[in-house]
């Protein structure tokens, strides 16, 4: 990595990396239509959400699904993990909680693949502040 | 319900990868230092600060503006930024999501705070029970380093500053800023006098800021989003939001944050979810052991600083234990003391042997050998401690005894005068009996109970000899006739 020699060349460095990003670039997003971001705090990874990020990557692979899969930080829904958020086209990120394997499999075969929710669905999501 | 809370402190977590630096510029990372280091003046930025009215979130409520200020006067030009993320209260872990879910806000606020008080070196002392937070903290430094982000010229400025780690060894204490400092100098972690405040003469006897991991996550957001911006959330004292960890008998245990005013009653019942299995709400410990417990008739209070320091409590770091009707008030004043007591570093007589003496006390009553004159006692004990500690370890240690004393006096006379405990969980005072309508004679619980307390032929009625029966609990669990009753 190159050191970012002004403040100037940070926000070009911002804008760079937006336009590359899945979920600023609607370019780039078009290829990866679903986008899962898995909490993995330590609340998150003690209740195992590190092989359910494993399992969704191997099953988007076999299933040939279009997905980006990240980790994140907590999101706060600590009693509902392992959670993941799950934006699909054109639609709003939809929250899951309590998610095992076999949720998982709900999770792509209902949601994903069919637009149906199934049980699990954490409700009103909060506001994040925009900085811009 | 979750429409109440507003992230600003998270905004990033639970949206960036917190081990990729790249994810956290695309969220704006170091925009804020950029601004500040290219375009503004030290004394420009803290009055920004100064101006949000963003107080320290580590729970005293220290204008952080203002703290800034006094370090900015101090003379000197070898000073130091430290970040508390010790984060020492039971139940506690708002500071760990931050650092887990993004530590370019901190890094980059501690960067901020060196660039206004003219400190070159930054410190971060984090407790070792953290090796997550520690690890993606570590990660974060070092691609911040990579990118130029931190060290020498900082974005092409005359700016420098460089950070480094510092870890704790499981004291409570340690989070008391002098006693922090200290620890960090490698000496034992005891408080000492202030003044002089860290700002004048902390950390190797340098000016020094010490804020906690919160109050530095707010940084980078009053800078680009400006403090009136801030300061249009929240109550009249108390800007901005506040990160609460949400535990205990809660539904929706978790991290949460809202504005500063939303009442407890919207915390506990619409963002928790309620309590759970449908108990009664009996009280909220906020402010971890230095708090008090407030209680229904407190529900539709706002949460700010000056409020529930008024209601007997305080807002603490964040902690939010919530007590059911199944809690015992004094066994809750009991446990807090029993860790204040471990805590204690010994230094003063009021918190060494005062709080051992509260405890003592507090024992007593919940085995049903407590008296009148014991309340008395530790009542005025309470406001001893509290007038004379050496640091506000003791001095805010006996806040869950007068707290409980003030809200829940019968439960104390309960156990004094009738031998009773309301809450059925204080060992000595509770007795499990078979009821003879129920049992059939099944012998489940007479089977597995672990010291052959209970007797009984098959299909007859099961008594359990009182003298052996150790209060386990076993044999409520296995019997599926509800014939085992706790009284």
């Amino acid at each position: 990595m190159e050191k970012i020699k002004s403040y100037t060349d940070l926000k070009l460095l911002k804008e760079n990396l937006q336009k590359q990003s899945v979920f600023y670039s609607q370019d780039v997003r078009k290829d990866t239509p679903v986008l899962v971001r898995v909490a993995m705090a330590t609340c998150g990874i003690a209740s195992g959400a590190k092989e359910i990020m494993t399992y969704l990557k191997d099953e988007f692979e076999k299933r040939s699904i279009n997905a980006f899969v990240m980790k994140t930080g907590c999101m706060g829904y600590c009693y509902a993990e392992p959670t993941l958020e799950v934006t699909l086209p054109d639609k709003k990120p939809v929250v899951f909680g309590y998610v095992t394997r076999e949720k998982a499999d709900e999770i792509i075969e209902k949601y994903i693949k069919n637009g149906e929710l199934p049980q699990g669905v954490i409700p009103d999501l909060y506001q994040t502040i925009d900085m811009e | 319900m979750n429409q109440k809370q507003l992230h600003i402190a998270l905004r990033n977590c639970g949206k960036i990868d917190p081990e990729d630096i790249n994810e956290a510029i695309i969220h704006n990372a170091y925009e804020a230092l950029g601004k500040v280091v290219t375009e503004m003046q030290p004394l420009e930025v803290i009055g920004i600060i100064k101006l949000s009215g963003l107080r320290g979130r580590g729970g005293a409520g220290f204008p952080t503006g203002l703290k800034w200020e006094l370090a900015n006067k101090s003379k000197g030009n070898e000073k130091y930024v430290v970040c508390n993320a010790d984060e020492g209260d039971p139940g506690a872990f708002m500071d760990r999501s931050v650092l887990e879910g993004d530590p370019h806000s901190v890094i980059e606020a501690m960067a901020i705070c060196g660039y206004c008080i003219g400190a070159a070196k930054g410190l971060v002392y984090i407790r070792a029970e953290y090796p997550l937070a520690i690890e993606r903290l570590k990660l974060a430094i070092k691609q911040a380093y990579e990118y130029g982000l931190l060290g020498e010229n900082i974005l092409g400025s005359n700016f420098s500053f460089n950070i480094e780690l510092k870890y704790g060894a499981g004291a409570f204490v340690c989070g008391e800023e002098t006693a922090l400092i200290h620890s960090m100098e490698g000496q034992r972690g005891e408080p000492t006098f202030r003044p002089p405040f860290p700002a004048e003469a902390g950390y190797l006897g340098k000016p020094t800021n010490v804020n906690n991991v919160e109050t530095y996550a707010n940084i980078p957001a009053i800078i680009l989003k400006g403090a009136d911006w801030f300061n249009k959330i929240g109550t009249e004292k108390s800007k901005g939001t506040k990160v609460f960890a949400l535990a205990g008998k809660i539904n929706n245990v978790g991290l949460i944050e809202v504005p500063m005013g939303t009442t407890l009653q919207e915390v506990i019942f619409d963002i928790g979810g309620g309590i759970r299995g449908g108990k009664e709400f009996k009280a909220v410990q906020t402010g971890g052991p230095s708090g008090g417990c407030l209680t229904k008739k407190h529900l539709p209070t706002p949460i700010d600083y000056e409020n529930l320091t008024a209601n007997g409590s305080m807002m603490g770091s964040g902690g939010m234990i919530v007590m059911d009707e199944d809690d015992c008030m004094v066994a809750m004043a009991k446990y807090y003391l029993d860790f204040t007591v471990e805590e204690s570093c010994g230094k003063c007589s009021p918190c060494r042997i005062g709080n051992k003496r509260l405890y003592e006390i507090l024992n007593k009553i919940t085995e049903g050998l407590g008296t009148m004159e014991d309340l008395t006692l530790l009542r005025n004990l309470s406001n001893v401690i509290k007038d004379t500690s050496l640091c506000q370890l003791g001095g805010s240690s006996p806040n869950p005894v007068l707290s409980t004393l003030d809200n829940f006096y019968d439960e104390y006379l309960a156990h004094i005068k009738e031998h009773r405990c309301p809450a059925s969980q204080c060992k000595n005072l509770i007795h499990y009996y078979i009821l003879e309508e129920n049992c059939v004679g099944c012998m489940a619980c007479a089977r597995n109970c672990p010291v052959n307390a209970i007797s009984g032929e098959r299909k007859q009625l099961h008594t359990i000899d009182q003298s052996i029966c150790i209060k386990c609990g076993i044999c409520l669990e296995k019997c599926k006739f509800n014939a085992v009753e706790v009284k």
